[in-house]
């Protein structure tokens, strides 16, 4: 295997793992807040993804116009939909507003995933709070099934196609772009795109967690929820914005992954167990655990999947995470960096 | 007591009234006779005014879509059997040279109901399915499906059971090869054909130095096809590179396109069929493969087995891209005609080849019931082994005895540079003849199989 081909799986492993990271973060935030299993947090990451449709959806709603000329499949006059927008703003303009609606629909994705967040915890997550783990198990799987029926009966079950800008939809020459001229490798630009949105993310959540008085509280509330309640803090109140803002993580994780796979409404079942498998990885209520642990899966999964590594060792691409996971927990049974007391109770 | 001038004693009715109840009775002895013979002796003999068929597709998961649209064709097939609606193909279906025995009276003058059943595309589910349309239901015929392994796994369960198995979409060699089944027939194409009726189109459009790269589904589907497209290619000049297994829960497949780009390969062959396909062309699309030159040629990527449902999922991605399918709504024969406008007029949009190919599975069931004169599996075996049919969109199409597969023109199509609707993705490249795409019944593909004896369950 070259440096090329290193090079190339090192940056799938990195995409990968940026959706990992994402989805794992929100999940130990939850958890690590609320202390609640939340088995509904794929659909979440689902429901992003559908922002970014339903966004291109209205973006395309188009005025019918007839065409003599040609015929549909019954024989009639065809008829000829034309965007809205494109009356509107001309075709260029209006082709362009349709061609970003994924960035786009990061605007519309974060007020409705906030909404969707404190609606959840409010409405249905917050009478678990003192059940076992398990009925919150239960009741978040429940609805991540109901929120994917939901979404399968308003868009199929087919995936939905939602490309990413033209501009960005190209290749990079990542050896360029790193100012190495004998690395030849290309790599979808979209993708790049993507790992620097989630570097971003992550980010953002670590300094607003460390540098403001609202994160400060929450940390605390994390470390004893108690004793902060009992001086005078309403940390239900912060916690909920929390989950709240969980779901926008997810949702926004969600949004910038459409070009890459097109969504279906299985989406959210597809990243929902590898994502707690991450979760335990990192270290159960850990963020730094959550984030690490979603590349080195990410990469992981990645070389597994070259034909070298499957010649060593059949279908390793098929269970390299489990196996690690497995060796992890075997060495470090709290994960890389899990806390003690962490669900040991 | 005196009604009129002529008076009726007792003794006279009585002697009027036996004569009248013989000759009424006479009649209904001889047909109860015949009844008896074409309705009993096998499982789920129907004894109503009605039949009852079982149509199991998948109704959630990943191919609910395809399934929904087989459905619709299910529906659409039991209105015009019990006489309603416009008649679709029954109005273009020839049997042998003649016309059908099809009437819209039902079948064999039963009301045609039915029952569904959701295989959620898993094979213990649609077994499941299966099992309990033909134990509880009385389901006489079992027929759907949107994948192989699942055809298999519930064409199996019918020759075991004793009822009729008319396979919806399956395109593996081993439905009609090693796994055919005495009580299965398939209407659909297979890996094979679609590898004889592609291989020539690709050495036209790209030329003999070519060498490719395949992704397969690591299941029955994904291996036959494989091993057709690369016998049929190498057979024109082609070099196979690689082939690699994909898992068919693989959602992103750039792990596995990546290594493409420096393979030396200029071919990219997606042995993917539904979401898969749809993933795997948007990680080589977005891989930028497709701009690529590569010994000298521009890179190509080929996906054997299209379906329009899917290459609209698979969005601007399938533009130019070569492929093969069962059937086309675009057809201008007047079987094809017939039933594109009467599927549009119900449901606003033209059918898809999956609720094509369950459409004319029903009405050639329907037909071989009448023909034989009952729903005896074993009857219905008889009247469908070796039927020439034809005017179902095809064009003349054999039902070979020797293993239950249909032998018709296959579809060379492309994706459609200038799709004028959403509907419109594909373009139709070729006909390719039904005489290119045969093989002999033990040609090597299909070997290791056993038709067996066709089981009536009773």
């Amino acid at each position: 295997m070259d440096l090329d081909a290193i090079l190339l799986q090192v940056l799938n492993g990195l995409d990968k793992g940026s959706a990992y990271a994402l989805i794992a973060l929100g999940l130990t935030l939850i958890f690590g807040t609320l202390g609640v299993v939340n088995f509904a947090h794929g659909a979440l990451f689902m429901v992003g993804a559908f922002c970014a449709v339903s966004l291109q959806k209205l973006l395309t709603i188009s005025a019918i116009t007839i065409d003599e000329t040609k015929t549909d499949f019954l024989g009639n006059p065809l008829k000829v939909k034309t965007p809205y927008v494109e009356n509107w703003f001309g075709e260029a303009i209006g082709q362009g507003i349709i061609d970003w609606s994924v960035p786009l629909a990061i605007l519309l994705a974060i007020p409705v995933m906030l909404i969707i967040g404190i609606v959840m915890e409010r409405g249905l997550i917050k009478h678990f709070y003192k059940r076992p783990h398990a009925d919150q198990i239960l009741v978040t799987f429940g609805l991540a099934i109901v929120i994917g029926e939901i979404v399968k009966a308003s868009f199929g079950a087919t995936e939905i196609q939602v490309p990413a800008p033209e501009p960005l939809s190209r290749v990079t020459d990542v050896g360029a772009l790193l100012g190495m001229g004998d690395i030849n490798v290309t790599y979808p630009t979209w993708r790049l795109v993507y790992f620097a949105f989630a570097m971003l993310v992550i980010g953002v959540i670590f300094a607003f967690l460390r540098f403001t008085t609202f994160g400060m509280v929450v940390r605390a509330g994390m470390a004893d929820r108690e004793t902060v309640g009992l001086l005078g803090i309403d940390i239900d109140r912060r916690f909920t914005i929390m989950f709240a803002i969980a779901a926008v993580v997810a949702g926004l994780a969600g949004v910038m992954y459409v070009p890459i796979k097109p969504p279906s409404y299985e989406l959210g079942m597809q990243f929902l167990v590898i994502s707690f498998v991450v979760v335990v990885v990192g270290g159960m209520g850990s963020l730094p655990g959550a984030v690490s642990a979603g590349f080195l899966l990410g990469i992981l999964e990645s070389f597994a999947s070259t034909n070298w590594a499957k010649e060593i060792i059949p279908g390793i691409d098929q269970i390299i995470i489990y196996v690690v996971a497995i060796l992890i927990l075997l060495t470090r049974p709290r994960g890389l960096m899990g806390r003690k007391g962490v669900m040991e109770e | 007591m005196t009604f009129s001038k002529t008076t009726i004693g007792r003794r006279g009715l009585i002697k009027g009234g036996a004569a009248l109840g013989v000759g009424l009775a006479a009649p209904t002895f001889f047909d109860s006779r015949s009844f008896a013979a074409a309705h009993s002796g096998y499982l789920n003999a129907p004894t109503g005014k009605s039949v009852t068929l079982g149509f199991n597709v998948p109704q959630t998961g990943p191919y609910a879509d395809e399934g929904a649209d087989e459905l619709r064709a299910y529906k659409l097939a039991v209105k015009h059997l019990n006489g309603e609606g416009d008649g679709g193909m029954m109005n273009t279906m020839m049997i042998d040279g003649g016309k059908s025995a099809l009437t819209g009276n039902g079948v064999l003058g039963k009301k045609v109901e039915y029952v569904t059943g959701d295989t959620q595309t898993k094979s213990d589910a649609a077994r499941a399915s299966a099992k309990s349309m033909i134990e509880k239901d009385g389901a006489v015929m079992i027929t759907g499906g949107s994948s192989s392994g699942v055809a298999i796994a519930v064409q199996g369960l019918c020759q075991e059971a004793g009822v009729i198995f008319m396979a919806g979409l399956t395109h593996s060699n081993d439905t009609t090869g090693k796994d055919k089944k005495a009580n299965g027939f398939r209407h659909f194409f297979n890996g094979y054909m679609s590898g004889a009726a592609l291989a020539p189109v690709l050495e036209k459009m790209y030329g003999k130095e070519r060498k490719a790269y395949h992704l397969t589904a690591d299941y029955t589907w994904g291996w036959t096809q494989q091993e057709s497209i690369q016998n049929a290619t190498e057979d024109k000049g082609w070099e196979t590179v690689q082939n690699v297994l994909t898992p068919l829960a693989t959602t992103d497949f750039s792990s596995y396109v990546a290594p493409v780009v420096n393979s030396g390969a200029d071919i990219l062959v997606l042995n993917h069929y539904g979401g898969n396909m749809v993933n795997s062309l948007t990680s080589a699309v977005q891989f930028g493969l497709r701009d690529k030159v590569v010994n000298g040629h521009n890179f190509e990527i080929v996906v054997p087995l299209y379906s329009r449902l899917m290459a609209q999922g698979a969005g601007e991605n399938v533009k130019g891209i070569f492929g093969s399918t069962n059937w086309h709504w675009s057809l201008s024969d007047e079987g094809s005609k017939a039933f594109v406008q009467s599927f549009g007029k119900e449901y606003g949009f033209p059918p898809s080849q999956a609720a094509h190919t369950c459409y004319v599975q029903t009405l050639l069931y329907a037909d071989a019931c009448e023909r034989a004169g009952t729903f005896n599996p074993c009857g219905v075996v008889e009247a469908l082994e070796g039927l020439e049919f034809d005017g179902m969109g095809n064009g003349p199409t054999l039902y070979r005895a020797e293993d239950h597969q249909c032998f018709k023109d296959v579809l060379v199509v492309k994706g459609k540079e200038n799709p004028d609707s959403e509907f419109d993705v594909l373009e139709v490249v070729e006909v390719t003849p039904r005489a290119q795409v045969e093989y002999a019944p033990d040609h090597p593909m299909f070997a290791g199989g056993d038709l067996g004896e066709c089981n009536p369950g009773a």
